[in-house]
């Protein structure tokens, strides 16, 4: 069975409501995991335009940029959605639309809970026959991480976990 | 923490290597469940197991071809790649609560 309910994540971090909001977006850059990144060249930043269409995109240190999605809405400090654009090839694709919802609640005077689910995965089935094509080849050239590449990632993070 | 059955029967199916070793077999192509075996030093019955574990999994899935059932890699991957933007969105929020807490001490 195929499962395409949405990624749920939920984190408390001790900051009030706005500025829970402001870094997750104003300062995207400054946590985002930066091996997550889709560019040619070695990622130097990640950006969220702070208004509704705006662009998610990674710049690379080359000055290059690379389209993750863009703002579907921008509700601060309360609430984000962004659209999610990247094919499981590592592409962006203008027709892919998934969606990353992220609430901001304030649970206490210096708290904040944040709420993120990501959804629409069944949208990656419209691509299928593409998808088996690259696990087929076990991967493209050039892309981070082609389908075996996850699977190798996945195997190795279960046969050697990582000490944390 | 929502949702961590899918994953967990994820990573369980990939623990184990003779299973590694029957998806690296089945990137090249569908195959009947014999011939999987012929391929892998175990026995019929343990291939039919874990077959089954990458089947709940969502890493393969069974067609029937005339008497024989053939095994293929899930050719959608939902569930592979739902599971890697599971891993990314933890490690991310993870990596978010660090920064924003070290600013304001900082």
């Amino acid at each position: 069975m195929i499962n395409t309910t949405p990624v749920r994540k939920s984190i408390t971090v001790d900051a009030d409501q706005k500025r829970a909001f402001d870094f997750f977006t104003a300062r995207h850059a400054t946590w985002w995991p930066s091996t997550y990144h889709i560019g040619s060249s070695d990622y130097e930043a990640a950006v969220i335009e702070p208004f509704a269409g705006g662009r998610w995109f990674e710049r690379g240190v080359d000055g290059a940029e690379a389209d993750w999605g863009k703002v579907l809405v921008w509700e601060p400090p309360e609430r984000l959605v962004l659209a999610w654009q990247i094919t499981p090839d590592f592409q962006f694709d203008p027709e892919l639309v998934t969606e990353i919802e992220v609430r901001f609640e304030p649970i206490g005077p210096n708290q904040t809970r944040v709420d993120l689910e990501h959804r629409y995965f069944d949208r990656f089935g419209e691509r299928a026959a593409e998808m088996r094509a690259i696990f087929d080849s076990g991967g493209v050239p050039g892309a981070p991480q082609g389908w075996a590449g996850i699977l190798r990632e996945f195997a190795a993070a279960v046969t050697h976990p990582r000490a944390r | 923490m929502m949702q961590p059955s899918a994953t967990d029967a994820l990573f369980d199916a990939l623990g184990d290597g003779t299973r590694r070793a029957i998806l690296e077999q089945l990137r090249a192509g569908p195959l009947p469940v014999v011939e999987i075996t012929r391929r892998l030093p175990v026995g019929r019955p343990a291939v039919s197991q874990h077959l089954k574990v990458l089947k709940e999994a969502g890493l393969v899935s069974a067609q029937q071809d005339g008497t024989r059932r053939r095994y293929q890699l899930d050719p959608a991957g939902i569930t592979a790649v739902r599971a890697w933007l599971d891993g990314l969105w933890g490690q991310a929020l993870d990596a978010y609560k660090t920064a924003v807490e070290q600013d304001r001490v900082s």
